[in-house]
């Protein structure tokens, strides 16, 4: 071999070493991201997720995206975190499915030097995570009892309710809803991390939706058969509240019974539109994706970790009442107004 | 002649009458046994009346009403339609993982054809309809020609056909308001008929209707028997003539094409169509067939028995959620009700007179 092969094949091998190594130097200052959320196909994490992806694209962070086959899926989610943190990212955002049996897997990632951010499902403990960029769930369900006891005025004194509540597992975003609404309509929810074991005769029972139009059908109607006068229907989310009036409407007094619901989604805000719903709760999933990207950027930054809300141990990401027949004493937005701002 | 040959000296002697089987043992308990091998669907009659019985009893008139009863058929109506499509596959010694993942994208085609592509309503329930139809056929082929076990198919087919049904419509719910306006054919089975305090719903009069119909199909057509031969020996009956992978797969299209009936029916029950609906329809038909004495096993049992066993969850969910129980004493008692099935079914089977 003559002396410039050699020369050659030597300059060759460190270009070539240069090559290989010049994207991993680059991957190493870009910030990497993942967004955790607890489905793919829920439209409010749908939201969430795009919400995420715009802000990553503007900021120049590179978003990995992982969810659960379905909801309550925890072994995917703690897979995810492992992924994210082998994968050398500065920060996660997670909808936990299991609030609690997700924290050893979250202190590992914090561990590993992530910040990690909860949207919207507040861990159990809440200082489980860095920061916590969520709903105020008790306070949405307390603007809707508000609205509601003061639409009835007087007659709220006389309300039959029933209660259509998330499920039998008494997810926290369910027990703060339900719990919310009680409160504003000025009931005594006796211990405030639990439904059901309210005894105001006001209250007619309390049954399960899966959070979907099948279950909040027959949740209505299995309350219906214990007191066809139930006149105020408290629901967990809109779905659940377009499936309460298809049986309210079977028996004919879909006119005469107050539904009120939470979310804000699309379809929901419609319902208002329509009259189906009196009044939702809206809450903002853009939102706290977006603000959860920027966090992660100052993260990476210079090491600033996000404050929660004054007064609140979280980051109280906002929520509306929407509806077009306001209450005395209610602060609420129109619907055009909360159509422009749904999600789904 | 001395006499006649000996041999038919023998014949004298012998029984003159003709060959017959013969009970052994005639002590009741026997008897019962052998009453039940007869009639599949008699032990979930009982046990529904009696589950009535006490119910009535212990709420009186807020359930045994008229109201309250048929309040009971039109929960029942989904999984009681799903359970026919079930029942099918099961007898043929199968299993249908799939049916609740069909039925909610059938309701799905349904929907978004007439919706997002405008389509005349009827146009689109038929489009439905075949595609649910064409989702059995996949299960029948993969099973019947490829002989990939059923379990396997339809757990397969279960995540394909959901995963397709949430990719196809963004999960986005297409709201009831809108479908009366515009569609009103796809809520049809919603429409009801009252006969004083009892409310018929088209769909439970649908599900009552084709119960009767398959019950006589199974119990009277050639096809019927073929199912039950298949189910219980196929190599038997491949040599007795039966075209058995020609069953299987009419089974499972059959199977499918019920499924989108019961889409159809579900769009009826919930008024809007729902992409997040049904996930369920797979374990609450196999526990209906189960409970209502159909053999996992295949090759025994009525379709009769799978409608009672649908009733008797829906009476024990209405009546419990009534009294006030937790619905968790709901499940722990189903899941009761289904041990206690199977094990009167291995009793029933070990008859023998």
């Amino acid at each position: 071999m003559s002396n410039s092969t050699l020369k050659s094949a030597l300059l060759a091998a460190v270009a070539f070493g240069a090559l290989a190594t010049a994207p991993a130097y680059a991957a190493s200052h870009s910030i990497g991201a993942c967004l955790i959320t607890k489905t793919d196909t829920n439209p409010f994490f749908v939201k969430m997720k795009e919400g995420a992806e715009a802000k990553a694209a503007e900021l120049g962070v590179s978003l990995k995206s992982y969810a659960g086959k379905v909801d309550g899926d925890h072994e995917t989610q703690v897979a995810a975190i492992e992924t994210c943190i082998a994968d050398g990212a500065k920060g996660i955002l997670i909808t936990a499915s299991d609030t609690s049996s997700i924290v050893s897997a979250v202190k590992q990632a914090r561990d590993a030097g992530l910040v990690v951010i909860a949207l919207d499902t507040p861990l159990e403990p809440i200082d489980a995570a860095d920061a916590t960029f969520a709903t105020d769930n008790f306070l949405a369900g307390e603007l809707i009892g508000k609205w509601a006891a003061a639409t009835l005025g007087d007659e709220a004194a006389n309300a039959r309710i029933a209660m259509l509540d998330l499920g039998v597992s008494q997810p926290s975003v369910g027990v703060l809803r339900d719990q919310g609404f009680l409160t504003g309509f000025g009931i005594d929810v006796k211990d405030p991390g639990k439904w059901g074991d309210e005894d105001d005769a006001r209250i007619v029972g309390n049954d399960v939706t899966a959070g979907n139009e099948e279950g909040g059908r027959k949740a209505m109607e299995n309350l219906l058969a214990k007191d066809p006068m139930i006149n105020v229907v408290y629901t967990i989310n809109e779905p659940a509240a377009a499936g309460a009036y298809e049986a309210l409407k079977a028996i004919g007094r879909e006119g005469d019974v107050l539904i009120v619901s939470v979310d804000g989604g699309c379809p929901g805000v419609a319902n208002v539109k329509d009259g189906i719903i009196g009044a939702t709760s809206q809450q903002y999933p853009l939102l706290m994706a977006s603000l959860g990207i920027e966090a992660i950027a100052a993260w990476a930054k210079d090491g600033t970790k996000p404050a929660p809300t004054e007064g609140k141990d979280f980051f109280d990401t906002g929520v509306s009442l929407v509806t077009d027949k306001p209450a005395e004493g209610v602060e609420s937005i129109s619907v055009a107004e909360g159509m422009d701002r749904c999600w789904g | 002649m001395s006499s006649t040959q000996e041999f038919e000296k023998a014949a004298a002697t012998s029984p003159t009458t003709v060959a017959e089987f013969k009970s052994h043992d005639q002590s009741a308990v026997k008897r019962l046994q052998h009453g039940l091998h007869q009639t599949p669907w008699a032990v979930p009659a009982i046990v529904l009346v009696g589950s009535i019985l006490v119910f009535g009893l212990l709420l009186g008139q807020k359930f045994f009403s008229p109201f309250a009863l048929t309040l009971i058929l039109q929960q029942v109506q989904i999984v009681g339609i799903l359970g026919v499509a079930q029942s099918l596959v099961i007898l043929t010694a199968g299993i249908d993982l799939s049916v609740g993942a069909i039925m909610v994208l059938s309701s799905v085609v349904m929907g978004l054809f007439s919706f997002r592509y405008g389509w005349p309503a009827e146009l689109a329930v038929l489009a439905g309809i075949a595609c649910g139809t064409f989702c059995g056929f996949i299960n029948g082929f993969l099973v019947a020609v490829m002989k990939l076990p059923p379990f396997i198919v339809t757990l397969g087919m279960w995540q394909i056909v959901l995963a397709t049904n949430f990719l196809y419509s963004a999960n986005e719910t297409i709201r009831a308001q809108d479908i009366a306006d515009q569609a009103p054919l796809l809520q049809f089975f919603g429409n009801k008929v009252a006969v004083g305090g009892a409310i018929f719903t088209y769909g439970v009069i649908f599900l009552v209707l084709l119960v009767l119909f398959m019950a006589y199909v199974l119990k009277q057509t050639a096809w019927g028997r073929h199912v039950y031969a298949v189910g219980d020996d196929p190599e038997a009956a491949e040599l007795a003539g039966v075209q058995v992978k020609r069953t299987l797969i009419s089974v499972y299209m059959l199977s499918g094409l019920i499924c989108a009936f019961a889409g159809w029916a579900l769009i009826g029950r919930i008024g809007s169509v729902s992409p997040t609906s049904g996930q369920l329809g797979n374990i609450e038909s196999i526990t209906a067939v189960v409970i209502g004495g159909i053999s996992l096993f295949g090759g025994r049992g009525s379709i009769m028995g799978m409608l009672f066993g649908a009733l008797i969850v829906g009476v024990f969910s209405l009546g419990l959620r009534l009294l006030g129980a937790d619905a968790q004493w709901t499940y722990l008692l189903i899941g009761v009700l289904i041990i206690a099935a199977v094990t009167v079914d291995q009793w029933i089977r070990k008859v023998s007179v």
